[in-house]
């Protein structure tokens, strides 16, 4: 049977994928899939749940795609399987199956302790779980987690950035049992204890005690001890949901879990199960991987195709409060005569462990605590002959990460999405030539992303160049191009391309160099040679249109403006017939100068007190504020006020890209700092940095930086962020776009500006300071030069003619170009947009 | 758009109010001529960028593509080679060239209708 109706049970992370896999191996939609989901949201992001507490919504871990041919009934729970009707019953009604898949995934398990239903005792699964923990933590001050796995540490986290004490109770003799050993646990304890999370290990909890309102207060633990406690989560693991299946009296495993073979099909042949919920050969796997295989499995069977459970890699690598923990393979050497090969640095709190078959020639697992940076290739080796000396895959050498291009074609280089190195190299020799590519292409490092690092050493092996050349010009990347000008003390480019380049320039290297040279410093941007080297933009000071006009743009830092000043912006607007638009950046923007008008416009704004807006150049252009506790009700700091401190800072800094910032109050975010490349958002106590987000084409949400700064704080990570912004990144590359390009991303980033991992904090200090000091407005630096104003004319031979190509016609009151809508009927021609461009 | 033609050569500028690889544009004979000067001497093309229509190309910047001369539209990017006005990027197109010299210190124009 290769069609008719599905019904999946369940919409978690593996219910989804199944649809995602199936409509990807479906294109003709012979297949109708109705996906029933007890939850009210669709499918997001369990296993980064705790990003919640970092200021993640459900948005950002939202994982639903939209299908043809799929139909999701959110908050529609099931509740009975007939099997000989083949028909699935609802709280709202029947659905019939020719097909019937169980992603139902699992429940929490909550020890059958005295107390354990109190008020104040929670799970941590869903959203709707974290959200009643934030609730209730409000005015408690302690807090305790039953459970020291993974899960448990993730809640331990939450509470104690929601400012609880925090203790944790495992029973286990050490944290996250499954999968560290005994010294990687203490490392690990080490690390949590710092946090002031305390450890209670290798001990029950055998009671929850109220308080007279009936709300828990402690717990009473085998040993005796009772801990303070007036918030308990219960992460003590997980069963599967397998209760619909029991009813409809299919096989379940021994453990729990819908029993089924290497297909993932049950006892009866026309249902399947996938995931937690799932008990392949007998064993349920609680983790996303293994049940993304199954997904796939389930999707191929259903096309035709013969695909098994291919054995599970139960491989982990995470960061738990801060410390990396990775356990992979055989991690407890269960192999029969097995050798341990361990590697302890009480200094640097690095703990590692290889396990190796007996003749030490084959790598069979390990567990790594504290540094995690060799995970990638050691998982890929499991199985196979270790890629290095055991010692030098331990210390983390930065030789070994090479090491990629020497495992064998059987390995599996993305374990989320089953590739293989064999899968890697067929891509790249079908042209795969950059890690997007291979992405695409293969999905290899869609998921966790942990990959990522091997894809670039596989193309690298494969002798797949990557070039760095900014144009044909140089042969070096901009930021190569930025250290060369900064080391070498280069001033101009005619030196910079003779000595390190060819040829005469263009419009890619040329607008690089000019802001290259406006960054560190030199002087106005229309002196001397580098005028020549500015796009029009920068070269006129205002934005070119698509008439052949430009639109002019003087700050108005923070979006506070007086009524005087709004009064000069509109009589210059009117007295230069100018066309005039309020920015999304809550600014004014006048449209259609003409080159000779600039200057007398300028005039105007200077003398009243403007200065240029820089909406021209690669550079600051706004910081947005809501209006602050100011005058909101809702406020807690001054929006405003930082604002305009952090423009008046920020202003004339020139960069690889525009760059945009915004400050909110409070949480409710009006500001929407969170679309910018740097912004604010106030808390109680201080501020949260958010870095990396942008609107525009490939709109992105920044990520949390940093928390509850003082300004002073603050400011400092600022300058570092775009100082190291500026010195980095590519040519035209915002900051998202920056950080997601960084090996090691955000993690990188925090190590390199707050805990000056490169030794570089006092440099970005010093060029920040340089340029906050030497800022002048560039516009009132032109007004005072007839060498630079000379420029400002239509025609070379008659500057007292105005360009006769700019007209304009009336709509809505205003002045536009003649033939200002491209689409319209005056017959003009398209714009290019979209045109091929052809580089060499 | 060779809207008038003429065979005289017309003084625009000294030659020293053009900087080195950067454009102005001048009006000769009621035509909008984008003149550029550059290590190698000076050129002239309509100032008329046939992608967008917009008259600009005096505003481009000034470079090179292998050994040829060349400028880019400031809308769209678009490069063209200055000695012949062909468009390097978009096959077919191209905008028209004039003749241009010094003499005397001064730069000078001839228009020229391209076939």
């Amino acid at each position: 049977m290769t069609g008719g109706n599905v019904v999946v049970i369940g919409n978690g992370m593996v219910g989804q994928r199944f649809v995602d896999a199936l409509r990807a191996r479906d294109p003709q939609g012979r297949w109708r899939v109705t996906v029933l989901a007890e939850e009210s949201r669709p499918a997001y992001d369990r296993v980064r749940l705790s990003a919640y507490f970092d200021g993640a919504d459900e948005e950002d871990l939202n994982l639903h795609t939209p299908h043809d041919g799929v139909q999701l009934r959110l908050g529609e729970r099931a509740t009975g399987v007939d099997r000989s009707r083949r028909v699935v019953t609802t709280t709202s009604g029947e659905h019939p199956y020719d097909v019937l898949v169980f992603a139902t995934g699992s429940y929490p398990f909550v020890p059958p302790v005295p107390g354990a239903d109190l008020t104040g005792v929670f799970v941590y699964r869903t959203l709707d779980d974290l959200a009643a923990i934030r609730r209730y933590a409000k005015d408690r001050r302690t807090g305790a987690v039953i459970g020291g796995g993974l899960l448990g540490l993730e809640a331990a986290n939450a509470l104690r950035l929601l400012g609880l004490t925090t203790s944790v109770v495992e029973f286990a003799p050490r944290l996250m049992p499954v999968q560290v050993d005994t010294a990687g646990g203490a490392m690990l304890r080490r690390y949590v204890e710092d946090l002031d999370v305390a450890c209670h290990l290798g001990v029950a909890t055998t009671a929850l005690r109220p308080d007279a309102d009936g709300a828990v207060a402690a717990l009473e633990l085998a040993d005796g001890a009772v801990l303070d406690a007036d918030l308990v989560v219960v992460a003590a693991g997980i069963r599967p949901r397998d209760e619909l299946a029991r009813a409809a009296g299919l096989d379940i495993g021994p453990r729990g879990g819908v029993l089924v073979d290497a297909a993932c099909r049950s006892t009866d042949e026309r249902i399947y199960a996938v995931g937690e919920c799932a008990a392949v050969d007998g064993t349920c796997y609680g983790l996303v991987a293994p049940g993304y295989a199954m997904a796939e499995v389930v999707a191929d069977r259903l096309v035709g195709g013969a695909a098994t459970f291919p054995g599970a890699d139960t491989a982990t690598k995470l960061k738990l409060l801060g410390v990396d923990v990775a356990s992979f393979g055989d991690a407890h050497g269960a192999t029969p005569g097995c050798l341990d090969v361990t590697w302890t640095d009480p200094a640097a709190r690095v703990y590692a462990k290889l396990v190796l078959s007996d003749d030490a020639s084959t790598l069979l697992g390990g567990v790594l605590v504290g540094d995690a940076s060799a995970y990638p290739t050691l998982r890929a080796s499991v199985g196979g002959p270790l890629p290095a000396a055991p010692l030098a895959l331990l210390a983390g050498d930065e030789a070994v990460g090479a090491t990629a291009g020497a495992l064998p074609a059987t390995a599996q280089v993305c374990s989320c999405n089953a590739v293989t190195r064999a899968d890697i190299d067929t891509a790249i020799a079908d042209g795969c030539a950059d890690v997007a590519s291979l992405k695409a292409c293969t999905r290899a490092g869609t998921s966790c992303g942990s990959c990522v690092p091997m894809l670039k050493q596989l193309l690298d092996a494969a002798g797949v160049v990557q070039s760095k050349a900014l144009c044909e010009h140089f042969d070096v990347s901009r930021q190569e191009l930025f250290d060369i000008i900064r080391v070498r003390g280069i001033r101009t480019f005619s030196r910079l391309i003779a000595e390190h380049g060819r040829g005469q320039g263009c419009d890619i290297c040329k607008p690089v160099v000019a802001s290259i040279l406006a960054s560190l410093g030199n002087g106005h941007i229309l002196d001397g040679e580098q005028a020549s080297l500015q796009d029009t933009n920068d070269h006129f000071l205002a934005n070119l249109q698509r008439d052949g006009s430009y639109s002019v743009v003087p700050r108005i830092p923070g979006g506070e403006i007086t009524p005087e000043k709004l009064i000069v912006i509109g009589e210059v607007a009117r007295d230069f017939n100018l066309y005039t638009k309020i920015t999304g950046g809550q600014r004014i923007d006048l449209f259609g100068a003409r080159v000779d008008q600039l200057p007398q416009i300028w005039r105007r704004l200077v003398d009243a007190g403007f200065e240029s807006g820089h909406a021209y150049g690669k550079a600051l252009r706004t910081v947005k504020s809501c209006v602050g506790s100011t005058w909101c009700r809702y406020g807690v700091q001054d929006s405003v006020g930082l604002a305009v401190a952090l423009e008046l800072r920020y202003r004339g800094l020139r960069a690889p890209h525009k760059i945009k910032s915004a400050v909110s109050g409070c949480a409710r975010e009006c500001a929407e700092a969170r679309s910018k490349d740097f912004g604010v958002i106030a808390t109680e106590t201080g501020w949260n940095l958010y870095v990396g987000g942008n609107g525009g084409f490939r709109p992105r949400h920044a990520d949390l930086f940093a928390t509850d700064l003082s300004t002073e704080a603050l400011v400092t990570l600022i300058d570092r962020f775009l100082m190291y912004y500026i010195r980095t990144a590519d040519r035209l590359q915002r900051t998202a776009a920056w950080i997601e390009a960084m090996d090691g991303g955000l993690d990188h980033l925090r190590a390199v500006i707050v805990d000056d991992s490169l030794g570089l904090c006092e440099e970005l200090d010093a060029a920040m300071a340089r340029h906050v000091v030497s800022y002048s407005d560039e516009w009132r630096d032109v007004l005072s030069d007839a060498d630079r104003l000379r420029r400002f004319t239509s025609f070379v031979n008659a500057p007292e003619v105005p360009d006769p190509s700019i007209t304009f016609v009336t709509e809505r009151g205003q002045p536009i170009p003649v033939g200002g809508h491209p689409s319209g009927a005056q017959g003009r021609q398209p714009v290019a947009l979209g045109l091929p461009e052809v580089r060499r | 758009m060779t809207a008038a033609t003429t065979l005289s050569w017309v003084t625009v500028c000294p030659l020293d109010r053009l900087d080195r690889d950067r454009g102005v544009a001048a009006l000769v004979a009621g035509v909008q001529v984008a003149i550029f000067r550059t290590a190698d001497g000076l050129y002239a093309i309509d100032n008329l960028d046939p992608v967008s229509g917009a008259y600009v190309l005096s505003r481009g910047i000034v470079g090179s593509r292998g050994e040829v001369p060349t400028v880019a539209s400031p809308l769209h990017k678009q490069v063209y080679d200055l000695r012949t006005g062909d468009c390097l990027d978009l096959p077919g197109v191209s905008v028209a060239r004039h003749q241009i010299r010094c003499h005397n210190g001064m730069v000078e124009v001839r228009l020229r209708q391209e076939g």
